[in-house]
């Protein structure tokens, strides 16, 4: 996938820095401080195992679980680690709800953070300099770049997520899917409007 | 410090230009995987805690920081660690070749079984403490001003503001102190700035929450009447 050269992505990474990663991988093994089948269990559980469809299974089931959801948001990381999803960065979990007033957005501009138990790794732009430097100072400018207008008078509310604490937005049903299951209200659900840089997906936009 | 890495509220970093989410892969190279798995692996042995690996990383020249990739600034982080803390000597690094041969006998290395068991049950960063919170819900704080050479989770924009307390959430270990090594708590609140008062005169009906320990706050001063 080409990017731009701004984007610091390194699709196309210059061969110095394959090789001292190589080079590590290498120093490491031969010393024994590192085991090759533990490396490709990581690699393996973030890239195929935990990911964004656990968070959509935690909204769709709070979307027609009442008693779910309250319990989500008195303890998301107890609600969570019910439904098995349980673990690093996710271990003090808060769910944030978006209400007709107030919609909620999620970022941390030191680092990193990201609650990783139900949403997997966060992806590259969350990471990258301009989400961080501007999601505080400018969300709505941010949100529109997702395509995402917001009417002036709901406030948003960012998070920035400075220590362990860890945030899920939790976004409004869409209009019209009140008799969908669990499983179907789940396709609604993106990664991006569990960050709360999008709303959740119109039925139509899934059929 | 407030290096490159304190990025609330910097202008001029550009659009951020989203690949879409559907096409959008975990990791965009097998050096990523590589970097990604090296770190959380190495930091399974227990020889330094996640303040200080954040830190590792911050300790950069901002420049070289903001001109790295993402995993660029883990690879960073992480050798310099290694090296600190005399998993690797510098020169194994600099030749790529062993010099000092095998791991310290006291460490566990942990197999396939052992990482799924860490990366499932995870650990929690609260603390116990015997002090009482000083502040309420409620409560007008102002985050206090610092200038400290070492790792803080006090973000720079945030620093001589005043918000209020929202919420109170018990004792977590502090950064400051756990990025030197030492196990110490304080009380972490979550505190709301309007935005107006983070950045003067800029978009509306828009704010911001931040969790602050106990130590980077003030009270404000009730106004009389």
């Amino acid at each position: 996938m080409p990017h731009n050269d701004h984007d610091h992505n390194h699709t196309e990474p210059p061969s110095d820095l394959e090789l001292r990663v190589k080079a590590l991988e290498s120093l490491l093994l031969e010393k024994g401080l590192v085991k090759a089948d533990a490396l490709n269990t990581i690699i393996d559980t973030y890239e195929t195992k935990i990911g964004p469809r656990n968070g959509a299974h935690v909204v769709a089931k709070a979307w027609i679980d009442g008693d779910f959801k309250k319990a989500l948001i008195e303890d998301a990381g107890a609600a969570v680690a019910a439904l098995g999803y349980a673990g690093r960065q996710g271990e003090q979990l808060q769910a944030v709800e978006n209400t007709p007033e107030t919609h909620n957005l999620v970022v941390c501009t030191l680092c990193s953070c990201y609650p990783w138990t139900v949403l997997g790794l966060p992806p590259a732009w969350y990471k990258s300099a301009p989400y961080r430097s501007r999601a505080v100072s400018e969300p709505r400018s941010v949100m529109e770049e997702f395509g995402t207008e917001l009417d002036s008078n709901i406030k948003i509310r960012v998070w920035d997520s400075t220590s362990e604490l860890r945030y899920l937005v939790l976004p409004m049903q869409p209009m019209g899917t009140e008799n969908w299951s669990e499983d179907k209200l789940s396709a609604l659900v993106s990664r991006n409007s569990m960050i709360g840089v999008e709303l959740a997906r119109n039925p139509e936009d899934v059929n | 410090m407030n290096g490159g890495h304190d990025l609330g509220g910097r202008q001029g970093l550009g659009p951020i230009a989203p690949e879409a989410e559907d096409r959008e892969p975990v990791f965009h190279s097998e050096w990523e995987r590589r970097v990604f798995a090296l770190t959380l692996a190495t930091g399974m042995l227990g020889k330094w805690n996640i303040d200080e690996s954040r830190s590792a990383r911050e300790r950069q020249h901002p420049a070289a920081y903001l001109q790295n990739s993402y995993y660029e600034n883990w690879l960073e982080g992480l050798e310099k660690l290694l090296v600190e803390k005399d998993l690797l000597a510098a020169d194994e690094l600099l030749y790529k070749k062993v010099s000092v041969a095998g791991a310290a006998p006291e460490l566990r290395i942990p197999d396939a079984e052992a990482v799924l068991k860490i990366l499932r049950s995870g650990g929690s960063s609260t603390i116990e403490s015997e002090a009482a919170p000083l502040f309420n819900i409620g409560d007008r704080v102002k985050v206090r001003k610092q200038y400290s050479s070492g790792h803080s989770r006090a973000p720079s924009y945030a620093q001589g503001a005043v918000g209020t307390v929202i919420r109170r959430n018990g004792c977590h270990l502090y950064p400051d102190e756990v990025s030197q090594g030492r196990a110490i708590g304080e009380h972490l609140y979550t505190v709301l700035f309007a935005n107006q008062s983070l950045w003067g005169k800029t978009e509306e009906n828009a704010e911001v929450c931040i969790d602050l320990w106990q130590p980077y706050l003030s009270i404000v001063a009730k106004e009389s009447g």
